[in-house]
């Protein structure tokens, strides 16, 4: 809607298109208030106009390329930030020397359209503890090689609400392009993740709905993950639906000590000790080391000191998938694991499965040796996608299992996460 | 032709100060004012002089009733000095309070400025002044700004913040040059907002501000004196934080804590912006989420390789050495305020983490 009248405003204004549009400034047929930031503008002129934007109002950037060597913030509510695409617009941090982000948001009501954001020394764009964010056709890039050196996260809302992060692309990224931590009500349609370590993690979230996008040559596809010690400490209800997820195998290029670090190449999807997820339709294939694995936090063999976090995944619905493409030459040390798993079963001659499950179970939730109905992995109707229960820790005196039968199960569909407070923007 | 200028401003300032808040923002902010004033419902005025808070801006010598103050320990800014201020409307008095910082009334003005000696082993080379930060406590909460010094000696209005190259000769005679950064708006929140959505003041907090100051007096107990503090509880519960620098102070621990406490805490506790982290610096942080074997979320670079934010006994092990030790952006902790290394602080953090007992391995 929105977009249709900026249209017709420019047709009026020009009164004939041809020869017109490059002469409109970055605010013509913007409504509301609007702050132009020219194409000359220094960071610092940039700032200004965050710090001077007022509710309600749009910072407007123009066609070209800024180069910025300081990181730029926004702490003012209901602020759009916009350019003329993201492939049009360009805000380059190559060469920054201060600022920890390219840009940083610590206001309510914040939308980001048609601009991209280059190079940045740590993170792109960062959203911290806001509510009602829209991140719609950005562009977050580092442009070199794929390098420890890139910044961790490219679009990286974190403990935020109401979230919709949609028709954007994520490239280099250390650590996930798309990352979206300890928040609530969050939708990611319609991406695009592309040589990163994680394309896109969803961590100690809640409500979730991840769906349409696609993930490639990244090292690891798409991540569900729960970590222990933070403020949100036990992620659920997410849906990952319609997306596409292949060959993703780029090497691990993130920094080491970094959580991800543990994805090996090859790696489709991760559930990491989540609860209550719904997995279908998706299309994953092409993965050196698995298509789907899910793994217990217990199996890092990291520490744990937070007492409410719960490290085993639960609930877990995977259905309708389809996959394809197996490798028998899976890495890290997830694929020795696997290769030692395959072994000793007799099983090495048919390449790695699709679903790789350490088999890390909860001792207080089994009743007659298994989970109770609420709490089980189910996998259903996902061709003839295979299976295998690793020995983990390895030498347990329970062997590798790759019968499907115990996981012919079902849980109920998750609710669609709404974004109520978003409006019509989440249209 | 400063002093000049001051005569001048002296005569308008009765008028102004006759005239009130109906007037364009020029005249309100005019010329200097004779005695300290500051509006609470104006915008910031472009020239720090307007307010009158200093008799001499050069020397940073305060107007009668602007009350310098010092701090146990300080937040290291790039090895700036800093010179403290509190000024409080007529008739008005600050309360105790304690963790937090003392409660100080609507109007009040905290000052802060920053510099350089010309020469460090000639005070009477004079001082490189370059930005005075202000924090106002208005009816709907506190504001800061800074302002930077232009070649006349003015402060001059800078809410984008700045990039200031700064020629300084240190303790031992050697040139220093610098990029000094000025904070912006928003930056000045990234610190002063230690609860998410609430700018607050830091330094003026009782454990801190328990100390002789430049008299030698006591300053709690000189502002209770002087009425201008009420509601403290008798002195010998009065909490007194380390000095970081100083062994006499307190214990390792103590000064160490001290120091994560004015350095970190701002933002690494429950509340504050690095909340995300789960790693809490605060001085009552519990061993656990003060690092000790946690393992990081969203490091990035700034892991180093490294596994946890602490190793009892390994600080080459440890993140946060890493972290202190970097000045690189995306690296580098405290996130603000410094380009350079605080060598000082480093020595201490190494020195508490070496002493720590115990280890990460696993059971």
């Amino acid at each position: 809607m929105l977009r249709l009248r900026v249209l017709a405003v420019i047709i009026g204004a020009s009164g004939g298109i041809i020869g017109c549009g490059d002469n409109l400034g970055p605010c013509d047929g913007v409504v509301g208030t609007c702050i132009p930031v020219p194409s000359d503008a220094s960071a610092n002129d940039a700032q200004r106009a965050l710090l001077e934007a007022t509710p309600g109002s749009t910072v407007a950037f123009s066609a070209g390329t800024y180069h910025f060597k300081t990181g730029l913030s926004l702490d003012v509510p209901d602020v759009r930030i916009i350019g003329a695409g993201m492939e049009r617009t360009v805000l380059s941090f190559a060469g920054q020397t201060d600022g920890a982000q390219g840009l940083l948001v610590t206001s309510d009501g914040f939308t980001l359209e048609d601009l991209a954001v280059e190079d940045t020394r740590g993170d792109g764009v960062k959203i911290e503890g806001a509510e009602r964010v829209v991140l719609r056709r950005t562009r977050v890039a580092w442009t070199g090689e794929p390098n420890a050196t890139n910044g961790a996260y490219g679009l990286y809302p974190v403990q935020c609400k109401d979230v919709l992060i949609e028709d954007s692309f994520v490239r280099g990224a250390s650590d996930a392009g798309i990352y979206v931590g300890q928040s609530e009500n969050v939708v990611v349609r319609r991406n695009r993740a592309e040589d990163n370590v994680a394309g896109i993690e969803i961590e100690n979230c809640i409500k979730a709905d991840v769906y349409e996008n696609t993930a490639t040559s990244n090292t690891g596809g798409l991540l569900v993950f729960n970590l222990p010690g933070l403020q949100i400490s036990n992620g659920s209800d997410t849906r990952v639906y319609r997306n596409q997820i292949f060959d993703n195998n780029t090497l691990n290029f993130a920094p080491p000590g970094n959580i991800v670090g543990v994805v090996p190449a090859g790696t489709g999807m991760v559930v990491l000790a989540s609860h209550r997820a719904e997995v279908f339709d998706n299309d994953i294939h092409d993965h050196r080391t698995t298509n789907l694995g899910v793994i217990s936090y217990l199996t890092l063999q990291i520490p744990i000191s937070d007492p409410s976090y719960d490290p085993f995944p639960t609930a877990l619905y995977f259905h309708d998938n389809r996959f394809s493409g197996v490798s028998s030459n899976p890495s890290g040390d997830l694929g020795a694991v696997i290769l030692l798993s395959l072994a000793e079963i007799n099983a090495s001659g048919g390449g790695v499965p699709d679903f790789v499950w350490d088999g890390v179970v909860d001792p207080s939730r089994l009743v007659g040796g298994e989970y109770a109905a609420q709490d089980k992995l189910c996998f259903q109707r996902n061709g003839d996608g295979d299976f295998i229960s690793l020995n983990v820790p390895p030498g347990d005196a329970q062997l590798p299992v790759t019968d499907l039968a115990p996981l012919d199960c079902a849980h109920n569909a998750l609710p669609p996460v709404t974004l109520g407070s978003l409006g019509r923007a989440a249209r | 032709m400063r002093g000049g200028g001051l005569a001048g401003a002296a005569a308008l300032a009765v008028a102004l100060g006759a005239c009130g808040d109906d007037l364009p923002r020029d005249e309100i902010c005019g010329d200097r004012r004779a005695a300290p004033g500051f509006d609470v419902d104006a915008p910031f005025c472009d020239r720090l002089s307007t307010y009158g808070l200093f008799s001499e801006l050069s020397s940073q010598t305060p107007a009668t009733g602007v009350l310098p103050f010092q701090v146990n320990s300080a937040l290291f800014a790039d090895r700036a000095d800093k010179d403290r201020f509190v000024w409080l409307p007529s008739g008005e008095v600050m309360t105790w309070s304690d963790p937090g910082a003392l409660e100080l009334p609507v109007g009040a003005v905290l000052i802060k400025t920053f510099g350089f000696p010309t020469d460090a082993r000639d005070p009477s080379a004079g001082r490189i002044v370059l930005e005075t930060r202000l924090l106002v406590h208005r009816p709907r909460g506190w504001e800061g700004v800074a302002y930077v010094y232009d070649r006349n000696g003015e402060g001059r209005l800078a809410p984008e913040g700045a990039s200031l190259e700064v020629a300084w000769r240190d303790g031992a005679g050697a040139q220093q040059r610098q990029t000094y950064l000025v904070p912006n708006k928003n930056q000045c929140k990234n610190c002063h907002e230690e609860t998410e959505g609430v700018l607050a003041p830091l330094g003026p907090k009782a454990r801190h501000l328990n100390r002789d100051g430049a008299d030698a007096q006591n300053q709690l107990q000189g502002w209770i004196d002087a009425g201008l503090l009420v509601g403290a509880p008798p002195r010998d519960a009065w909490p007194r934080s380390a000095v970081s620098d100083d062994p006499q102070s307190g214990t390792l621990e103590e000064r160490a804590r001290a120091w994560l406490d004015i350095s970190c805490a701002h933002c690494h506790n429950p509340r504050g912006a690095a909340r995300t982290s789960g790693l809490d610096l605060s001085i009552t942080a519990e061993p656990a989420a003060l690092g000790v074997c946690k393992a990081p979320v969203a490091t990035g670079r700034g892991s180093a390789g490294r596994k946890f934010d602490i190793v009892p006994g390994q600080p080459d092990a440890s993140i946060i050495m890493a972290r202190l030790e970097s000045t690189e952006p995306e690296i580098k902790m405290p996130e603000l305020g410094r380009t350079l290394i605080d060598e000082a602080g480093v020595a201490l953090i190494r020195e508490w983490i070496t002493a720590m007992p115990g280890s990460c391995a696993p059971d």
